[in-house]
């Protein structure tokens, strides 16, 4: 058993006002040189936006999904519909959310590595974004139906021989 | 590189159906800023003064500022500029909301068009693709509806629009440009708008805006807002609740309304109803805005959330912005609720909520004074609050008097003659304003209506405490941590100013340097495209003229301190004001509503504005010198002036001194 640090960025959706300053600073921080420029279309968290339907939803990036959902989901919550997806993370080719606006390239959630606090939070003054750690004990071992899932993905992905060269390749470097 | 900008303008020709995106010259964001800077630049080189105001000649720019979509919190204000159908002079007011950031996104600084197209269309600016699109589908949908409309219509939920509604593309002259929770509301930029056949522009951008020493920057952004969440737990003490945060006037947030419906007067402007705010009135406006509010919004990057979505029970959802809140109640006589309810067609037809509802109450006096009849009014019900319903439907669709009202009070009554006149009593160079009635004469207040040419007095006050503070000990505490005071001067007139010294406290020499600071901070506001609610609007905000050198030279790469800042501003203070000289105003037109204050005192109030004149550089008819343009660098303007024999005419006072001679 080890300790590993779970971190979550709690949404308290019902506090968002829409004013997107958390778009702002993740996609200026994240420019190179850092603050360099910004571009909202590059930020790791969205906000879904529809003032008149009392829509506030902020969506954090999360992993790439090689390939669209057989079904979507909509949602109605508290009467209000939600676009379809709307809750999901993932940078998807359903859609345009979460890729880099010139290359498509998947954009992820890095928690603002290297930072005190993740930067959406702290440029968040409405507290709709609250940052919280927590310890958790963890299982050394990573269970191989992991690996296997993890396998499949990258086989649907790029096929058995790429992935064999490429397995191969890296075995020899070792 | 360009940074902060784009250095790329829209021009699109309506007439011809010709896009261009063209380069702009870095030397204007030097001399001009961006913003109302560089329009003003625009206007004075390429509309005439002769230019007709619905004229396929005149120009509506549509400007973001210089740092619109920066990191800057609360940089996302749109200025707006042409020429006024009703003040006949040039014009600017701006929005707030997401327009504008989303414009530099696109990669533009401005979107400017000329000519007029031959039927309805709207403007789709995504990145590189810019398109004009047939609108006729959309004729007479509301300035909200069809921004969804068109949002389906292009597939794109995160397009920004701004749109009019049947009052712009009817030429109301006081038809607003509606955008989100925003709206360019005065002058009539609307009906500029719909004069053009453009029901609407759409933009979205992807692309990246460039700042030029990125970590000086986002340090003085992230003190920005330190400073702003400072302020938000610390409130001004022994100060108006309602004024002593930042943001626009806290209307959505704040339930007590004794001091605006006590103190703002009801009616066409006229009635002051003291003891108005009881407990009942309290407890049910309490319940109106409660059942009828949503949520608090804000506009692009910014926490101050000084607009809400409302809700009116049977009327489709829409959003609200600070004062409007009061001024359809207040001038039909009636309660909250009719104000939210009313306010909602009001904002779907796209008026502005300052004249529309004055409009109609003036009309209303006409009636009752007999100058207008029921002839003029077929089938009005009669209670007040249906007569607005039915004023207003008249108004927008330009019907029978509508068609008249639709000008404003000051053409209406021109129109109307036979004493109309009278009651068409609370403008200024023509343009309907707060209706506010105060007992003495305030001499910081009479500079800024009088020569403040955004002709919006809730728009050009600032920094300044209204009042003076009752103890020495309270004055001593104000100054104590007031950063954003220009010197030690301007602290020490507030240390110095004791109650019930009005009007001679300030003195006029200490007013001019006030004024002529806080109009200097809404021109560096209008220019960077920054809310004033987080700079010159209220007291101690996290803007001032301490920081805008070094955050604008951080952005922009230009070299920049407070001299520079100063210069820069006075540059295109002058030129904006040199469009109106064109345009023939002068001193006669800088005057406050008529019956503002109970109390005149007419020498002082020249020496106000004589004093005020020559400390901007200004000659006594309030055209700027030769030399004032020559220090600028405007030595193009100063010619103008020259050939147009502006600098050679008899002063305008003497020629009204000598027609009231006459008569
Ligand atoms: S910064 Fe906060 S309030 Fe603003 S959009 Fe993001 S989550 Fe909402
Ligand atoms: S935590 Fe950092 S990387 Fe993640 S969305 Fe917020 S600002 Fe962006
Ligand atoms: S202070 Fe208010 S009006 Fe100004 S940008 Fe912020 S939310 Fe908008």
């Amino acid at each position: 058993m080890s300790k590993k640090i779970i971190k979550t960025i709690k949404i308290d959706a019902d506090k968002c006002n829409g004013c997107r300053a958390c778009e702002v600073v993740c996609a200026a921080f994240h420019a190179t040189p850092k603050y360099s420029s910004v571009n909202p279309a590059r930020s790791r968290i969205r906000l879904i936006r529809d003032p008149i339907k009392d829509i506030f939803l902020p969506v954090y990036a999360g992993e790439l999904a090689t390939a669209e959902c057989m079904g979507r989901d909509k949602y109605i919550l508290d009467g209000k519909e939600y676009e379809e997806c709307a809750f999901c993370r993932a940078s998807c080719p359903s859609r345009d959310i979460f890729k880099e606006p010139d290359s498509g390239l998947p954009l992820k959630c890095d928690m603002c590595e290297g930072e005190k606090e993740p930067l959406c939070v702290k440029w968040c003054l409405e507290e709709a974004l609250i940052y919280e750690e927590r310890e958790e004990d963890v299982e050394e071992e990573v269970k191989p139906d992991e690996i296997e899932q993890g396998l499949q993905s990258l086989l649907d992905k790029h096929g058995l021989e790429k992935l064999v060269d490429t397995l191969t390749r890296m075995s020899e470097k070792d | 590189m360009r940074y902060a900008e784009t250095g790329y303008n829209l021009e699109i020709d309506l007439s011809r159906g010709n896009i261009e995106r063209v380069e702009t010259d870095p030397r204007d964001t030097e001399l001009y800023l961006g913003g109302l800077g560089t329009n003003a630049k625009i206007i004075w080189d390429r509309v005439p003064p002769e230019t007709e105001p619905f004229s396929p000649d005149n120009l509506l720019i549509f400007s973001a500022g210089l740092l619109g979509g920066t990191p800057a919190t609360g940089a996302n204000r749109t200025m707006v500029t042409s020429i006024s159908p009703q003040t006949r002079l040039f014009a600017y007011s701006m929005m707030g909301g997401f327009w504008a950031p989303e414009l530099k996104f696109a990669g533009y600084d401005k979107v400017i068009l000329r000519g007029k197209s031959p039927n309805l269309v709207y403007i789709w600016i995504h990145n590189d693709k810019v398109e004009i699109r047939d609108a006729s589908h959309l004729q007479g949908k509301g300035s909200v509806e069809v921004q969804d409309l068109i949002k389906q219509e292009l597939n794109e939920p995160n397009a920004q629009v701004a749109a009019i509604g049947l009052a712009g593309e009817n030429k109301v002259y006081f038809a607003s440009i509606e955008q989100g929770r925003s709206s360019c509301s005065r002058q009539g930029l609307g009906a500029v708008m719909g004069s053009k056949n453009v029901k609407a522009i759409a933009v979205r951008g992807t692309r990246d805006i460039n700042i030029a020493k990125p970590d000086e920057f986002i340090e003085l952004i992230n003190e920005v807002l330190e400073y702003i969440k400072w302020r938000n737990e610390n409130p001004i003490p022994n100060y108006m609740p309602i004024l002593a945060g930042l943001g626009s006037p806290q209307e959505m947030k704040h339930d007590d309304e004794k001091w605006h419906t006590e103190n703002f007067v009801w009616g066409n402007a006229r009635y002051r109803r003291k003891g108005f705010w009881t407990k009942e009135i309290a407890e049910d406006w309490k319940e109106s805005m409660a059942t009828m509010q949503r949520r608090l919004i804000s506009c692009f990057n910014c926490p101050m959330k000084c607009g809400a979505t409302i809700s009116p029970p049977g009327q489709p959802t829409y959003m609200m912005k600070c004062f409007t809140k009061l001024t359809y109640t207040m001038a039909a006589f009636a309660n909250l609720e009719f104000g939210l309810g009313i306010a909602q067609s009001a904002t779907e037809y796209g008026v502005d909520g300052y004249s529309a509802p004055q409009v109609m109450a003036f009309a209303l006096e006409l009636l009752e004074a007999g100058i207008l009849t029921d002839h003029d009014f077929p089938g009005m019900p009669p209670d007040s609050e249906g007569r607005f319903h039915w004023l207003l439907d008249r108004i927008v669709r330009r019907e029978g008097i509508g068609d008249i009202l639709a000008d404003g009070t000051y053409w209406a009554a021109e129109k109307i003659g036979n004493g109309a006149h009278e009651y068409a009593h609370n403008n200024i160079k023509k343009h309907e304003q707060l209706p506010l009635k105060l007992s003495m004469l305030d001499p910081i207040y009479y500079l800024m209506y009088c020569t403040n040419e955004k002709v919006t007095i809730t728009q050009i006050e600032g920094n300044f405490p209204q009042a003076p503070f009752a103890t020495q000990e309270e004055r001593e505490a104000f100054v104590s941590n007031w950063i954003q005071a220009p010197n030690e001067r301007i602290k020490q007139y507030v240390l110095d100013w004791e109650p019930r010294t009005a009007p001679y406290f300030p003195t006029p020499d200490m007013c001019c340097e006030i004024v002529d600071w806080m109009e200097r901070m809404h021109y560096i506001d209008d220019a960077v495209g920054m809310c004033a609610g987080l700079s010159a609007f209220p007291l101690k905000p996290p803007y001032h003229i301490h920081n805008y050198p070094k955050l604008i030279s951080a952005a922009t790469g230009i070299e920049m301190d407070e001299e520079t800042l100063i210069q820069t501003t006075k540059r295109y203070r002058n030129l904006v004001r040199a469009n109106n000289i064109i345009r023939g105003m002068r001193r006669i037109d800088e005057v406050p509503p008529e019956d503002h204050w109970k109390k005149r005192f007419p020498e002082l109030e020249k020496e106000l504005l004589d004093k005020y004149y020559k400390y901007k550089g200004w000659n006594n008819d309030g055209v700027p010198t030769k030399e004032t343009l020559h220090d600028l660098g405007l030595d193009y303007v100063a010619e103008e002036f020259e050939k147009r024999g502006i600098y050679s005419e008899t002063p305008s006072y003497e020629i009204s001194a000598e027609k009231e001679k006459e008569v």
